[in-house]
């Protein structure tokens, strides 16, 4: 690295006069100082890269994102190039219009319900589902690798390959589902075509994507607590249910609130299963805050950027909100995060 | 299979849950046995199904026997007649250079946020947590517009550039949960013994490090080559699609054809999984860091 000659004299400097480097804070203040800023050189020069990063690629289109949201900008009127011709771009300015039209019309309202629904269920199902498989999975038992492996699975193939099995598999004519139920004698199920079956079917693939991730989180966390307070509780009478309850719920919390708050938001904006399994139909039944937004953008003609970005900001704000809310309660418990 | 290091090594002691005073009950053990059985069904059925069907001639797709005629012409066809092969290539070169660029960006963010206090480091753990937060939506447009100004639609820089926006915040994120594993009086005794902040990142740490650079890696990896939406909309024309937009043709545009579309699944699994297995050594301790610190 092209840094380390000028500054090791500094760092060697420092360490002649304090032996233990940056920790005590002798010497005389204008010398702390120097040091000190020595120190914060070094580490803005090593955030240097992603804060450049994230300002140029994520800092500027969001910028630019919330902008459009308060345009009433779409495809016929946004800058754009035909062959060598540059046509500027004539939106304008609608001030908060896009943000009363969503807020006030059903469509939006609609749509977040369905998308809290959708959240709520994958996400509690995923957590107990994946709790009771590390449990399980924590245990002596035989094969437990193997077992381990294939419960790993649905995580280690790409989640859009995983989606369109799962399609072929709900395919109403002649997917394997409805062909084992036609050979007990049962109907077809219209798994992705009538709105309420196609929205437990997008649940159940999501939950099938989810759980490897939550199991291998929580078995993680389960490993890291002692077994002597498991021994400690048998010695004194405790059931199994109480050993649970009161040490593997406790010593689970710092991950499984990790984990939960991650999943949420992933959840919240999970694109693809919705998009590849269903496209959000049939009708608008099955179509997240996400997918909603970009169909706005990309799927209806005109394209209306505007709308799709306002619906975007939304959406963040919303997380924003429930990440805030998240920590507060978590302080509050005294958890420090 | 080689997998079992990992957990034999955490559970080296007396496994945490077992009973320490008497066994567990036979019937207690078939029920166990019995729902990791049913589970393991259901998480392999859908992945093996396609496999299965892959082997099968495409007119018999859609049946219920497990095996049938097994033949490769799925295969064949689709490296034959389908731009498959491209779509992977798009797909490895996007993949590739987003993780390489990715985690050569944050790992040096991810040790200064981890070892120093210094005036900002509070909003830029924020913003690396908020940015994670982003749904696609919120930039899509804004990108799309940007890259078609700058003529990089359709083109493998720009979903590059565009799938940073995921993979720096994340990375940094997630390998700061990894430097906090390590403990600090390995930078002290680097202090000690004259290294710079720098020499200590790069000879110290680094190398120690590297279990949690191959997991942040294989993330960054699965998320570009699994990500659909940004690839859907950015990319058209059968010469530039990557792999999520080209399964896309199979079910779509000529119906559905689960022969080549099955075939093409499981090519398109095992890079992954492979990358995953490779992985998966680390999973544990990586999460379990990256879960409990971050």
């Amino acid at each position: 690295m092209a840094v380390d000659t000028p500054s090791q004299s500094v760092a060697k400097a420092a360490g002649e006069h304090v032996a233990r480097g940056r920790s005590r804070g002798t010497g005389t203040p204008r010398r702390a100082a120097k040091r000190s800023l020595a120190t914060h050189w070094y580490a803005w020069a090593m955030i240097a890269p992603v804060v450049i990063v994230i300002g140029v690629i994520i800092g500027y289109p969001l910028v630019r994102g919330i902008y459009l949201s308060f345009t009433d900008a779409n495809e016929r009127n946004v800058a754009r190039s035909i062959g060598v011709n540059e046509i500027p771009a004539t939106y304008e300015f609608v001030g908060l219009e896009n943000y009363t039209d969503a807020l006030t019309g059903s469509q939006f309202l609609g749509t977040l319900g369905w998308t809290v629904v959708w959240t709520v269920s994958c996400v509690a199902l995923t957590f107990v589902l994946g709790l009771a498989l590390a449990n399980i999975l924590n245990r002596k038992i035989a094969g437990r690798s193997v077992y381990r492996m294939m419960l790993i699975l649905p995580w280690a193939v790409p989640g859009f390959v995983s989606v369109f099995a799962w399609r072929f598999l709900y395919d109403e004519r002649r997917g394997l589902l409805n062909q084992i139920l036609s050979g007990v004698g049962l109907d077809a199920v219209p798994w992705l075509n009538d709105p309420l079956m196609a929205k437990f079917a997008v649940i159940a693939v999501n939950v099938w994507l989810g759980i490897p991730f939550m199991m291998v989180a929580l078995l993680g966390g389960l490993q890291s607590i002692p077994g002597e307070l498991y021994e400690a509780a048998e010695m004194d009478g405790a059931n199994a249910w109480q050993r649970f309850r009161n040490i593997t719920m406790p010593g689970l919390r710092s991950v499984s609130t990790t984990v939960l708050l991650l999943s949420t938001i992933w959840t919240f904006n999970m694109f693809p299963v919705i998009f590849l399994l269903t496209r959000g139909g049939p009708g608008e039944a099955t179509q997240i805050l996400v997918t909603q937004a970009y169909k706005f953008s990309f799927e209806i003609s005109p394209r209306d950027f505007a709308q799709s970005s306002t619906w975007g900001v939304l959406i963040l704000v919303l997380l924003m909100i429930f990440a805030a809310i998240y920590q507060r309660v978590l302080r509050k418990q005294g958890e420090v995060w | 299979m080689t997998t079992t290091t990992p957990t034999a090594r955490h559970a080296a002691p007396p496994a945490t849950n077992a009973p320490v005073r008497g066994r567990r009950s036979p019937l207690a053990s078939v029920a166990l046995h019995v729902t990791l059985i049913v589970a393991s069904v259901v998480a392999v059925f859908p992945v093996l199904w396609v496999l299965l069907t892959s082997l099968k001639p495409a007119k018999y797709a859609t049946t219920t026997d497990f095996f049938k005629e097994t033949t490769f012409e799925n295969y064949t066809n689709l490296l034959r007649d389908t731009p498959f092969l491209t779509w992977f290539g798009n797909s490895l070169l996007v993949a590739g250079l987003t993780t390489l660029v990715g985690v050569f960006i944050s790992a040096t963010t991810g040790y200064a946020v981890s070892r120093f206090r210094f005036p900002g480091k509070r909003g830029l753990m924020w913003t690396l947590l908020i940015t994670q937060m982003f749904p696609v939506a919120v930039l899509i447009v804004p990108i799309y517009n940007i890259m078609a100004s700058l003529g990089l639609l359709n083109q493998s820089a720009g979903l590059v550039i565009t799938y940073l926006t995921i993979a720096v915040p994340f990375c940094a994120w997630m390998m700061k949960g990894f430097f906090d594993g390590i403990p600090r009086e390995i930078d002290e005794s680097g202090y000690v013994d004259g290294l710079t902040p720098f020499g200590t990142f790069w000879r110290l740490i680094l190398p120690l490090a590297k279990p949690g650079i191959a997991v942040t890696a294989f993330y960054s990896f699965i998320t570009a080559w699994g990500e659909v939406a940004y690839a859907s909309a950015f990319m058209v024309g059968d010469e530039n699609l990557t792999l999520a937009g080209g399964l896309q043709k199979f079910v779509n545009q000529y119906g559905a054809q689960w022969g080549p579309m099955t075939a093409a699944s499981v090519l398109i699994a095992i890079p992954a999984a492979l990358v995953f297995l490779f992985a998966q050594r680390h999973l544990v301790t990586g999460m379990s860091a990256g879960a409990v610190k971050g």
